[in-house]
């Protein structure tokens, strides 16, 4: 099993990729509120607009096809950075005058060749000679988003609790060392192996996040700048112990590298050996999101902790105890994000672990929540999205030679057009909301009316 | 200057914030704009200064047609304005804040900032007041602030002047000043619009009276008029001013008993200083006194949010220091905040989410941690009758309520609770005449079913409507404790810091 991006041996931190977030998120937060700004007065008075003509409103600005349109809009813009980077429509595009048509044509190539190769990379492969062939390709986007998930959900419950989790990579690889090194050698049957390994990973991931939860509560030590920290911890810890007989070496040795997952403990297939990517891995990220929307959504836990996320005064006020509710988020957000680690080797790479088993997930699970707008089913989808994507992207290289860059850029580029709501209504010329109009109108005067004092 | 608004309407979609509103301001008059919160007075002073644009209608100021694109056009046009939250930049002096917008400047850029300070004294002197060109503005009273902004207004030569709900933050001292000013500016030609919803105030100093209901005129008062015709004309219907009560029946023992308080913040400073006071059940307490005398972080020490309280609080002889917020909600104490935006409600939550805030982990509402959504649904819903909050129903969001409204749901939340004690702060800030006979007439059906009452506000009124006794707080003490009675303006100079002994004499 190929993992492409934990070769790169990424470097915790990341800066360009969790820049890009950071930058996205409160945009993200305010598009997320969706109150309704009329001017005060008394609701009874106002008449009802006909019914229908609302429905269509809210549906236009409301989050689900904003995000449809950033989707689409990024992939405009892969599509045109595709044809541009394409060496046959550089050619073409060399003697564009004589021939015009040429690089239209070459262009059509490029994006059409691209997009169809990342679309039987990631749902259906046309050319495949069976059943089985054609659907692999679905079965390998589950299994890639069945950990993107799992520790997006993390970031996402945190979100909701108003804490920005940008740790969920810590807590994966503290997840992997802590089941490594109690329970690989434990020998025992599959029934209590696999999930004894599963639960040891989460606790020690959930461990991890309640650090933070911790000193958040505590010591009012931000959320950020503490999961950062304890990312550069989890990252050289684990390097040091991969690297160090007695601790997570394999024995008889001296590669940087674990123990391979036992055999006990690796989630099976969920429908044979002939789809090896889907494993019973996926079914428990179904879970975790049920969970996840439980806990949120309807459990008084989670109102709890939603009312601290929105207003922690208002929480405070109504004898919600704010630090106890950080601690409890943060747990959950590292046992999510553990839940991922070990996805990671008990699923993904079962051969052994070292620092770089994180694959980059930690980081992409922000993108995911925020592109979930940190609801459990929407993550679900986010996560299964970006999961298609990194499968695809693997085709498109191999048919297409387009760099698996492009698929990165368009997921930034996805998130980035999510956080700025505007632009994509203005883009697609979708009705405005009051207030943007009305901050326009007074930017507008205000500018006027210094120019006016300017010359005067 | 004569100003004139015709037909002015102003439209947010579907709502109708002015409704073809005519308004005539003469030269040297001051012309009072009165109506509810919500009534549409803001949006037509920022249709006037040019924030909003009106759908339809026109500006006259001396019978020329304006069009305001933005405040910039409607100050050149001569028309100043002084907000409710003061526009001023806390860490500039007086004299920067006044140029600030319309510096002067000397050779090679600098400051004029000797003109803006002559120009300070110039008016100060003009209106015999004391302002400091140099003071740093953060560091003035409330009061001081706020003739800052009027020499601000005056330094542009407005002729318009419009005060919006100016009295809000002044003690009843300050504002008697205020209206000093404001009958100066008006004998000096200028013409001022006065929007407010004080009745009080506006037969105070207003030549006349236009009253605004639901985004329309309707009609005209003269200063003369009685409060009851005034606050008719406002709400729409008959409105009682005076809660009806009967004496109370206050038992000599229980209830709240507050012992040698203090409050001391983290950096030291003493914000509550020594006070003990009692609250017996049956009666209504009234604390009284100019915002930011301790009444704050009074209730804070009550209700749990304090840290560093000493001295004892006892309700019903359970000791209430050092219990956490859950703590003294379980021990029977109601909390009403005094500001609901920021400590009552969780805009984003639903009308049914917000009545169970602190009820999240009752059995009654959660069966095996989770929450039960028809219960919720159903109590919900009995709330919104009970207590006549007007929403579309029990999951439109508290954010999308008006100020009366939302106030109604923590005020709901609160009385739904098995009660010890009910504390209220600021019960009626920013909510309409209609809710504020409402939720008075709530508060002294909690005291008449023997459950002491301890309201904390600075609006005399309010004091006056629902106390039996008046504790005066000022600089963090207790001037005195005097009967429900006390004369307004004895209560005034308490407030000032007057011992009420040398008040009342």
């Amino acid at each position: 099993m190929s993992d492409t991006t934990s070769d790169k041996k990424p470097e915790p931190g990341r800066p360009s990729e969790s820049d890009v977030v950071v930058a996205a998120a409160p945009g993200a937060a305010l598009t997320t509120a969706t109150t309704v700004d009329t001017p005060a007065g008394p609701a009874h008075t106002i008449a009802p607009p006909p019914r229908q003509n609302l429905i269509i409103r809210d549906i236009m600005r409301g989050s689900v096809v904003t995000t449809i349109l950033a989707i689409v809009l990024a992939m405009i813009v892969g599509g045109i950075l595709i044809a541009l980077t394409d060496p046959a429509v550089q050619k073409a595009a060399g003697y564009f005058f004589a021939r015009p048509v040429d690089t239209l044509a070459a262009i059509w190539n490029a994006v059409w060749g691209a997009y169809s190769a990342l679309f039987q990379g990631s749902i259906i492969n046309f050319q495949a000679t069976s059943f089985q062939q054609a659907i692999l390709p679905l079965t390998s986007t589950l299994g890639f988003a069945a950990p993107l998930t799992a520790a997006a959900l993390g970031v996402a419950l945190a979100f909701r609790v108003g804490l920005f989790n940008i740790g969920a990579q810590g807590q994966m690889l503290i997840a992997c060392a802590a089941s490594a090194l109690l329970t690989f050698n434990l020998g025992l049957p599959m029934i209590l192996q696999l999930p004894i390994t599963l639960i040891v990973g989460i606790i020690g991931g959930a461990l991890w996040g309640g650090i933070v939860g911790v000193l958040k509560a505590r010591t009012g030590a931000h959320e950020v700048i503490v999961t950062i920290m304890l990312n550069y911890i989890a990252f050289y810890l684990v390097s040091w112990m991969v690297r160090t007989p007695g601790m997570l070496q394999k024995p008889g040795t001296n590669q940087p590298i674990s123990s391979p997952t036992p055999e006990n403990a690796v989630f099976p297939a969920l429908f044979g050996p002939q789809y090896p990517q889907l494993t019973w891995a996926f079914p428990v990220v179904l879970v975790a999101t049920l969970f996840v929307w439980w806990l949120i959504e309807r459990s008084s836990l989670g109102f709890r902790m939603r009312a601290v996320g929105e207003n922690p005064n208002a929480a405070r006020a109504a004898g919600i105890s704010v630090p106890r509710m950080f601690v409890y988020a943060m747990l959950f957000a590292g046992g999510l994000a553990g839940l991922a680690g070990m996805i990671q080797i008990q699923s993904t790479i079962t051969s052994g672990f070292d620092a770089g088993i994180h694959a980059g997930i930690g980081f992409d699970a922000i993108t995911v929540a925020l592109l979930g707008r940190s609801r459990a089913w929407g993550t679900l989808f986010a996560g299964l999205l970006f999961g298609a994507l990194k499968a695809g992207s693997f085709t498109m290289q191999a048919l297409q030679g387009i760099p698996v860059d492009i698929v990165l850029v368009v997921q930034s580029l996805i998130v980035l057009f999510i956080a700025a709501p505007p632009l994509i209504r203005a883009i697609f010329f979708l009705p405005k909301s009051e207030a943007e109009k009305t901050a326009k109108a007074v930017r507008k005067s205000t500018k006027k009316a210094a120019r006016k004092e300017a010359t005067a | 200057m004569k100003l004139e608004l015709r037909g002015i309407t102003k439209r947010f979609g579907s709502f109708t914030a002015n409704d073809h509103i005519d308004v005539t301001v003469e030269p040297g008059e001051i012309h009072a704009l009165l109506g509810e919160n919500g009534a549409g007075k803001s949006t037509l002073m920022n249709v006037l200064y040019g924030l909003y644009q009106p759908e339809e209608g026109e500006i006259l100021l001396d019978g020329v047609a304006h069009h305001f694109r933005g405040p910039g056009d409607a100050m050149n046009a001569g028309i100043g304005m002084v907000h409710q939250h003061f526009m001023l930049v806390p860490v500039f002096t007086v004299a920067e804040n006044v140029m600030l917008g319309h510096e002067q400047t000397k050779a090679l850029g600098s400051l004029d900032l000797a003109a803006a300070r002559k120009h300070v004294r110039d008016v100060a002197q003009r209106f015999g007041f004391e302002v400091d060109p140099d003071a740093t503005v953060g560091d003035l009273p409330v009061g001081v602030q706020q003739r800052v902004e009027i020499i601000k207004a005056l330094s542009r030569d407005a002729k318009i002047l419009v005060f919006d709900e100016p009295t809000a933050v002044l003690t009843p001292q300050e504002t008697d000043e205020l209206m000093m000013i404001m009958r100066q500016l008006r004998d000096e030609g200028t013409s001022i619009v006065f929007i407010t919803h004080k009745l009080r105030e506006v037969r105070e100093v207003a030549d006349r009276i236009t009253v605004i209901r639901l985004g329309k005129v309707v009609g005209e008062a003269s200063p003369t008029a009685s409060n009851t015709e005034l606050a008719s004309m406002m709400v729409g219907r008959a409105v009682e001013l005076t809660v009806h009560k009967d004496a109370p029946k206050v038992k000599a023992t229980g209830g709240l008993e507050v012992r040698n308080l203090r409050v001391i913040s983290p950096t030291g400073t003493v914000l509550v200083d020594n006070i003990s006071f009692d609250v017996r059940p049956g009666e209504v307490l009234a604390v009284a006194g100019v915002q930011g005398n301790g009444q704050t972080e009074l209730t804070e020490a009550i209700i749990g949010l304090h840290s560093g309280v000493t001295g004892t609080i006892t309700l019903d002889g359970t000791e209430l220091v050092g219990k956490s917020v859950r703590g003294v909600l379980d021990a029977g104490v109601g909390f009403v905040p005094e500001d609901r935006n920021e400590d009552g409600l969780v805009g984003a939550f639903s009308v049914a989410e917000n009545l169970v805030l602190d009820r999240s982990s009752d059995k009654a509402f959660s069966s095996g941690g989770t929450i039960n959504r028809g219960v919720l649904g159903d109590f919900a819903k009995a709330r919104i009758a009970e207590f006549d909050i007007r929403a579309q129903g029990p999951q439109t969001p508290a954010g999308a309520l008006s100020g009366g409204n939302q106030q109604k749901v923590v005020i709901a939340r609160e009385l739904s609770r098995d009660l010890k004690m009910l504390l209220a702060s600021q019960p009626t800030r920013g909510v309409d005449v209609g809710s504020i006979e409402f939720i008075h007439k709530r508060i002294i059906e909690t005291r008449d079913s023997g459950i002491p009452v301890l309201v904390v506000s600075t609006e005399l009124d309010e004091v006056a409507a629902l106390a039996d006794r008046i504790v005066v707080m000022y600089r963090g003490g207790i001037v005195g404790i005097v009967p429900g009675d006390t004369p307004r303006d004895v209560l005034g100079l308490m407030m000032a810091g007057e011992q009420p002994e040398e008040s009342a004499a």
